[in-house]
């Protein structure tokens, strides 16, 4: 695999219908987000949230390389992702709102959103978690005979913890169908990728596990479709794990406490320029869609967001005894 | 028909029989597959059950910790071996952060059917990073399952009933035991996990001890009885669930309660379950419960030193006798 050509915005071999179902996700998504941000304004999300505005693409391109039954982990900034998979608006935010009907009956909350019906096994807050977790969910399929695959998100500050090391390893020593996506947004937190990590291409890294890496522009949600659906397809042959590095941007601070002072000027701005739902329905109006279909995608996503928000505020909070249910089976 | 058998041998046995049950049931871990395991518990397994059920990881135990989890959630039954307990600190997050909470936290969405085995304990002279009694250090994490064998039937039983059981379980295999023989069946019986035994009925005090300390407990319970002191000697053999009922009802009738344990006090289970008892059972108290335990210092490697470090027969009885003249000065 190399990296792609510059930014198109379209999947030239997926019907155009379909990729606008991933505008749609997209556009859900992000007001589902600016809707997470108000309600911590409210002061109706409890500990910390973080947001994935501007990385849509990369999730969104990702999960829709997935069938179902596939399975996907990430991490606390994950709602992005669990929506992506195919999680429910209004349980989703149930879960963050703390809600008896949330999605893990709240228990979880914004870090920890899961949907194992959709194949959505965790999201993950304790740096690199996840990634070898995913490694029994592969051998499960391998284990059984059966050809799912399993995508693990997480960011580039998390290449730098031991367990990205005995993950990669281990995955790629007993060729398991897993595809690492690496969310290179440039941050760590507060601190800069160059600061922590004495390599550029994270996808380098790669090489010293013997299995291939790929760097690719995260913005542009056809590009990470194919490049995911060619690493899919490939551990599904049986042919071993793939590393993509996604680049990308998230637009707010690391958490709802962070303004991102941290950023040099001009950051934000030229990222912005590349806000992967614009270059998206820029593409698809040039490939012949009208600029009123788009729009309408639009507005009703906005619709569907508000109206499972409100769905969602309306729902009980989890009752005293729940507190005790599920230590145990 | 019953035959005599290794606790080693009834590790073996009881995973070979596991996985001859049950087709989800594999093995990973580091040197178990084609060494056999580095104390010999997994021999003769590949062989029976090939290299897609019997596996040898890297020396990784995060991955190996995250393969349990991700395996047991997606449907398989692993047992994953670290080869020795306090290798647990290097996968302490993927034990105590997700295989413990995963059920919990997603609101019951999986279940966890993960098995840890865990090489235990002192007495072999390994020093103090591969000896310690590393069962205490879970005790405080919710979500868990943790047993504790002493004797042969015990480590079948339980491995069989922990490899069935639908939440995770770390296993603990005391090490000093490998060698040591008892009983079992032909066709060796499951042993539900959250029941205690009573190993040795007696009537004046009630004397709660685990793996090696069982041994020496029972050891020290002969020796009293020369002495006209009938002790009651008990194994939790699990110590979540901890069966405090068993232990509490031997109390109401003994009314002196020592415990023998190869750890030091503070954070360790024993402590734990005095704080129970003292909780529950305050008015069947003739004196103060005693912890028999090891001093507050990492384990010693010279071998009288690790000697004096675990609690011997000697000081188990002298614990006893101590118990039972509170109140009456000599
Ligand atoms: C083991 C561990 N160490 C530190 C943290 C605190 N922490 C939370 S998010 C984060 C930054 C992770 O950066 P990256 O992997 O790039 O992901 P991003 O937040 O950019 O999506 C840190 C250090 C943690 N949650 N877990
Ligand atoms: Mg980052």
């Amino acid at each position: 695999m190399s990296t792609k050509p510059p930014a198109t915005g379209v999947a030239a071999d997926i019907p155009l219908e379909e990729q606008l179902d991933w505008l749609r996700s997209m556009q859900e998504i992000r007001f589902f987000e600016e809707e997470c941000h108000r309600l911590f304004a409210r002061g109706l999300v409890r500990g910390s949230t973080h947001l994935a505005q501007g990385q849509e693409a990369v999730n969104v391109g990702a999960c829709r390389a997935l069938r179902v039954t596939d399975t996907m982990a990430c991490t606390y900034r994950g709602h992005a992702a669990v929506l992506a998979k195919g999680a429910p608006l209004d349980r989703a935010f149930g879960e963050i709102l703390g809600k008896a009907e949330g999605l893990c009956g709240g228990k979880g909350g914004s870090m920890h959103l899961t949907d194992m019906s959709v194949g959505a096994i965790g999201s993950f807050a304790i740096i690199g978690a996840h990634l070898p977790i995913v490694l029994g969910t592969a051998l499960t399929e391998q284990y059984e005979g059966r050809d799912g695959v399993s995508l693990c998100f997480f960011g580039d500050g998390s290449t730098n913890i031991g367990a990205f090391h005995e993950a990669l390893n281990m995955a790629s020593i007993w060729k398991l169908p897993v595809v690492y996506v690496c969310e290179n947004n440039l941050y760590g937190e507060y601190s800069p990728l160059a600061t922590t990590t004495p390599i550029e291409r994270l996808a380098d890294r790669a090489a010293s596990y013997g299995m291939p890496g790929v760097t690719i522009d995260g913005n542009d949600i056809g590009v990470v479709h194919e490049t995911i659906a060619s690493a899919v397809a490939r551990a599904r042959a049986g042919e071993g794990p793939t590393l993509v590095e996604a680049l990308t941007y998230r637009h707010k601070g690391h958490s709802r406490s962070d303004p991102a002072a941290y950023r040099p000027e001009g950051e934000l701005e030229a990222w912005m320029e590349r806000d992967p739902i614009v270059l998206h329905e820029r593409a698809l109006i040039e490939a012949g869609v009208e600029q009123s279909r788009c729009e309408a995608i639009r507005t009703q996503a906005e619709a569907d967001v508000t109206a499972a928000l409100e769905r969602a505020m309306s729902w009980a909070e989890p009752s005293p005894e729940s507190r005790l249910e599920h230590v145990f089976a | 028909m019953s035959q005599t058998i290794t606790y080693k041998q009834a590790i073996t046995m009881a995973m070979a029989d596991a996985m001859e049950e049950d087709e989800r049931v594999l093995l990973f871990g580091e040197d178990v597959a084609v060494a056999g395991g580095a104390f010999k518990l997994s021999e003769g397994l590949l062989e029976r059950f090939g290299p897609r059920r019997v596996r040898d990881t890297p020396i990784s135990e995060q991955a190996i910790i995250g393969t349990a989890i991700g395996s047991a959630l997606s449907g398989l039954r692993p047992i994953a071996e670290i080869m020795f307990a306090d290798f647990a600190g290097v996968c302490f997050d993927g034990i105590a952060n997700e295989m413990a909470k995963y059920r919990y936290m997603t609101g019951g969405q999986v279940t966890m059917p993960a098995t840890i085995r865990l090489g235990n304990g002192a007495g072999t002279g390994f020093a103090a990073q591969h000896s310690q009694a590393v069962e205490n250090w879970f005790l405080n994490v919710p979500g868990l399952k943790i047993v504790v064998p002493g004797t042969p039937a015990d480590a079948y039983g339980l491995l069989r009933s922990a490899i069935r059981d639908p939440d995770p379980v770390l296993f603990f295999e005391h090490k000093h035991l490998f060698g040591t023989k008892g009983e079992v069946e032909d066709a060796p019986a499951l042993v539900e996990i959250g029941r205690a035994e009573v190993v040795r009925p007696g009537t004046d005090v009630t004397l709660v001890a685990t793996q090696l300390m069982r041994l020496r407990a029972v050891a020290a319970a002969e020796a009293l009885s020369a002495e006209g002191i009938s002790v009651e000697v008990i194994d939790p053999r699990s110590l979540v669930p901890l069966d405090v009922a068993t232990i509490g009802e031997s109390l109401d009738r003994t009314n002196h309660l020592v415990v023998a344990q190869e750890s030091s006090h503070d954070g360790s289970w024993g402590a734990t379950l005095v704080a129970r008892l003292m909780a529950t059972h305050f008015e069947s108290l003739d004196s103060p419960p005693l912890l028999v335990g090891g001093d507050d210092t990492p384990i010693p490697y010279a071998g009288p030193l690790e000697e004096l470090w675990i609690p011997s027969v000697d000081r188990i009885a002298d614990g006893v006798r101590r118990t039972l003249a509170y109140g009456h000065p000599a």
